[in-house]
């Protein structure tokens, strides 16, 4: 079977906000060009796990092949590409970005621009995409679509006149955007007769065919036998099966330049195949890789433990099998005082952290506590030595820090003008610096560096809320700085809780010790002891509440002779104190702790 | 070591109506309960025990319920007869009965005392009107005043039981309905705080938000105040929700907290007897006539008898002696057990209850102080192994 002709190729991708339609109209192009029948239709082909379809949102890069016969006479194959559309992935997004030479911007035409959407077209602009807007649900009757295409041109600054005017949901103008893809994306190029070169866009593990892999070839070919290296790890593997989706998998002889398709090779585990490497021939590699691969690095850890400790080898197996299909997630064994045994984890964000436990709870039925977010902190001691520290339990003494640096973010928030003072409010509480303030109409844009352990505790929850859920949000990563960050440790009867300590701003640690103290003199119930509760920097108490003795607590009436259900009462309590914690002579139930991390969430 | 004096109780199982906060062992018939049939039944339990156990010197009867002053009193006096028979009466052998203050069972009285009954514990348990409606009760607090006036003069040792923290009771209103009960000159009164109960009426309006007890900080200043009004009457506390003039103690609740050999007859009765080394603890049937219809056909009406381990002996002695105001002898705890103190208590706590006031020795004995006795259900199981 020969190649497809490079000018028959189009490779692209769909950037839009969530519920602005992204997986309404990817369904219409395949309806439309008949890759899967009507009946076959379910709703949202691409988003295949559970939980994507649930959040409509995109965890794993997809694609669909799709044959299309132009107005001008051609058939076309078209690869859309169904990229992870949140910033956790931002590094996923931009390899599957790369796979592809143009992008269709959906906007909704009554919501307009969104935060989410600006970082990701900002995304595909550097990655040299062609953009072609596309306004979505034009046939409602708030649609405003002359204010929306003022929108993205002065937001975005692209040019918005010849945008389509869609209705996913009906199917109009959806021929218009074939014939988009077709005139006003650039085909891909490539030789056909240079060594191989494919880029590794994604990779999920099946059980049956082990470890799929989805790639773009930008060079020469892969067919099935062939023996192919991936560039970054050296690593070898002869090509069990070549293929394309259509959207179901359909095997090919090969793959050609410029074409989007999968491989199989026997390969057990994701962790073996990194996104963004380049695949190339074992016998005659390519001199050169392609550019822009990165290892994955975690920028938010938490402890994640079970609630009952017989789960602990079932925690330890459902981390062990979600890794076989996520290499981006890590965990490491860790023990608490407070919470028994447990694994630290290590997440590409908030979101991703997210999912993980959700999937945990969801397909591997663990009931689970996660300890607070932490960001990563690069710590540099006064011997010079320097080290990452993703626990704050790991801190060392304060008088051994030189310094402690702390990843910052690049936030775009959107909000309509009335909510603007109260986000304004909540970045300038957590230490934001504001770079831009722009409006577009009615709505705000604000642009703020933020230091990211700001972000990890609550700060969703409060831009929800002081925006009654108008606000969008995003974020990019944007180095690390120096800062003055302090451990606080919190103590329980004087014995420090190891899975409740957390870093805070100098200037913040006041009130978040406070805080947190409250919370616990809520929680903890009283007992036969009154129970300190303390807030402490290094040896210093910053914040202190004292849970009262108990008052009463005894059985007004015991005679007739009935002892046994007294003492029944009684072994069961004795029971109930193996649930408990021991801190000194008083001992917590561990649901006290559970409430606290639940209520940090 | 002589055997332990022996106490006895028995159950009679019926009242005229169930009181919404009981959990008692009782029943209500509406046609009225066989007394023939239920006189004779634990007439033959007994029997059945008594022989059982062999010669022991009895020191108390307690006729308990549901509601016995509902018995006929010729039945109450061919039990008494039997038990003083059966075993050798102690010479101060204390009788207690049961009873409601109602007109009818007041009738009742005289016939109760020439049956042998010599101390009467009467349910009188509030001297409002409005708060003996809301439990329940078949009396008003003029027919309280005048039983308690009967039975002063009728018998030499006269008790009577109330229950405050009521639902918007205040200390004020608490301590002069108490003062007014005090001058009714009884020597032991049963002063409880309401508590819900599981399966009574309270637990389904308590579920539901229609009751609502005192916080806890309150009920414990209720209780303080109790003690102090009970102290300037002459009646300390002796146990948790007891009080006596010295010597007027129930010397057959003392026998259950002191945890020591006691039979029970009837349906429901709980019964503990060490022999040979072994701690039996003994369950009758709970409905009545299935109770009967056992002894009837078995001479007894036990559903469950088990031999407790040394453990559980331990946490029932330290769980009734520390109710006590004058505590536990450790050599009494042990001997009953047949556990070491050391194997019974967690030597590390009891010093931090010890330090923290919550316990105190005295004279050889381990006693809850009065703040310790207010936290005793939390204290123990810190304090036990």
């Amino acid at each position: 079977m020969p190649d497809t002709p490079l000018d028959r190729i189009r490779n692209f991708s769909i950037i839009a906000h969530i519920d602005h339609g992204k997986s309404t109209l990817a369904d219409r192009l395949i309806q439309t060009t008949g890759a899967i029948s009507a009946r076959e239709m379910t709703e949202q082909v691409l988003d295949n796990m559970e939980l994507e379809k649930e959040r409509g949102i995109t965890i794993k890069a997809q694609t669909v092949r799709l044959n299309y016969l132009a107005k001008d006479g051609h058939t076309y194959v078209l690869n859309l590409m169904d990229t992870p559309g949140h910033v956790d992935f931002a590094y996923e997004v931009s390899r599957s970005l790369a796979a592809c030479e143009g992008s269709l911007l959906v906007v909704d035409a009554s919501q307009g621009v969104e935060a989410q959407t600006l970082a990701n077209v900002y995304q595909a602009i550097d990655a040299g995409h062609e953009i072609v807007p596309v306004l979505n649900k034009v046939d409602l009757p708030a649609a405003e679509p002359e204010r929306v295409k003022t929108q993205i041109e002065d937001v975005i600054g692209i040019p918005a006149d010849d945008a389509v005017m869609i209705s996913a949901k009906t199917g109009l103008n959806i021929d218009q955007v074939l014939e988009a893809i077709v005139t006003r994306l650039p085909a891909p190029k490539g030789d056909p007769n240079a060594p191989t070169k494919a880029l590794l866009v994604d990779s999920w593990y099946d059980a049956y065919l082990g470890v799929i892999v989805l790639v773009r070839v930008k060079d020469g070919h892969l067919r099935k036998g062939q023996k192919v290296r991936m560039m970054s790890s050296g690593s070898i593997h002869t090509l069990e099966q070549v293929g394309v989706f259509s959207p179901k998998m359909v095997a090919v002889d090969s793959l050609g330049p410029g074409e989007m398709g999968f491989f199989t090779a026997a390969i057990k585990t994701v962790a073996d195949t990194n996104v963004g490497d380049t695949v190339t021939d074992d016998r005659h590699p390519a001199t050169e890789a392609l550019a822009g691969f990165k290892p994955s690095v975690p920028v938010v850890w938490c402890g994640l433990y079970p609630v009952d400790a017989d789960d602990y080898e079932k925690l330890r197996d459902s981390l062990a099998k979600l890794r076989l299909n996520d290499a981006s997630f890590h965990f490491e064994p860790e023990t608490s005082a407070a919470l028994g045994f447990g694994y630290r984890c290590g997440f590409l964000g908030l979101l991703h952290l997210e999912i993980i436990q959700e999937r945990l709870s969801r397909e591997f039925d663990l009931d689970l506590i996660a300890t607070a977010p932490s960001v990563v902190y690069k710590l540099k001691r006064n011997d010079g030595t320097e080290e990452d520290i993703h626990n704050p339990a790991d801190m060392p003494d304060p008088t051994l820090i030189q310094t402690i640096s702390e990843p910052w973010i690049k936030a775009t928030i959107f909000v309509p003008d009335e909510y603007l003072g109260s986000i304004l409010t909540l970045c300038n509480e957590r230490r934001g610096q504001q770079v831009e303030l722009t409006y577009v109409g009615s709505r705000a844009m604000a642009v703020y560096r933020l230091p990211l352990n700001e972000v990890v505790f609550d700060f969703y929850d409060r831009l929800k809320s002081v925006s009654r859920g108008y606000a969008s949000f995003d974020y990019a990563m944007d180095g690390y700085e120096p800062g003055d960050l302090v451990k606080i440790s919190i103590l329980v009867n004087a014995e420090p809780v190891d899975a409740l300590s957390f870093m805070a701003h100098r200037a913040q640690a006041d009130r978040r010790g406070r805080s947190i103290c409250e919370k616990l003199k809520e929680l903890i119930p009283r007992q036969l002891f009154k129970i300190p509760i303390q807030a402490a920097i290094g040896g210093r108490v910053i914040a202190r509440e004292t849970i009262s003795a108990m008052s009463k607590d005894v059985t007004a009436k015991c005679y007739g002779g009935d002892i046994s259900r007294k003492r029944k009462l009684l072994d069961k309590q004795k029971e109930g104190k193996k649930r408990m914690r021991q801190f000194g002579k008083v001992e917590i139930p561990q649901s006290a702790f559970i409430a606290a991390l639940k209520m940090d969430a | 070591m002589s055997p332990e004096p022996l106490a006895l109780y028995i159950h009679w199982p019926f009242c005229l109506a169930k009181c919404p906060y009981c959990d008692f062992n009782s029943h209500v018939r509406p046609e009225g309960p066989d007394h023939a049939r239920f006189t004779a039944a634990l007439r033959a339990e007994l029997a059945h025990e008594a022989a059982r156990v062999g010669p022991r010197t009895l020191s108390s009867i307690f006729f308990g319920g549901g509601t016995p002053s509902l018995m006929r009193p010729e039945d109450v006096a061919a039990l008494i007869a039997d038990a003083t028979r059966l075993f050798a009466p102690s010479p101060d052998i204390e009788i207690t009965l049961e009873a409601n203050p109602t007109s009818v069972e007041r009738e009742k009285l005289r016939g109760f005392r020439e049956a042998g009954v010599n101390r009467l514990s009467l349910g009188v348990q509030a001297l409002d009107g409005k708060a003996l409606g809301f439990l329940g009760r078949q009396h008003d607090a003029g027919e309280a005043i005048v039983a308690l006036e009967v039975a002063r003069a009728l018998f030499p040792r006269l008790s009577f039981d109330m229950i405050y923290a009521r639902p918007g009771q205040g200390e004020a209103e608490w301590r002069a309905e108490l003062r007014r009960a005090l001058d009714l000159a009884a020597d032991h009164l049963s002063l409880y705080q309401l508590t819900i109960e599981p399966g009574t009426r309270f637990a389904t309006e308590h579920a539901r938000g229609a009751i609502q007890l005192p916080e806890s900080d309150e009920a414990a200043r209720l209780y303080h105040a109790t003690a102090e009004e009970a102290a300037r009457f002459g009646l300390r506390f002796y146990e948790v929700s007891n009080y006596a003039k010295p010597g007027a103690e129930s010397r057959h609740n003392l026998a259950y907290w002191r945890y020591g050999d006691y039979l029970g007859i009837g349906a429901g009765a709980h019964q503990r007897l060490l022999q040979g080394g072994t701690m039996l603890a003994t369950r009758r049937h709970r409905a009545p006539e299935e109770w009967a219809a056992r002894v009837e056909q078995h001479g007894h009406g036990t559903v469950e008898e088990t031999s407790l381990t040394p453990r559980e002996r331990g946490r029932e002695a330290m769980l009734m002696g520390l109710r006590l105001a004058e505590g536990v002898l450790p050599a009494r705890v042990e001997a009953r057990s047949g556990l070491p103190w050391a194997a019974i208590i967690d030597p590390v706590m009891l010093e931090a209850l010890l330090e923290e006031d919550y316990l105190h020795w005295r004279d050889g004995h381990l006693a809850a102080t009065p703040e310790g006795l207010l936290r005793l259900d939390a204290l123990l199981p810190v304090l036990l192994r």
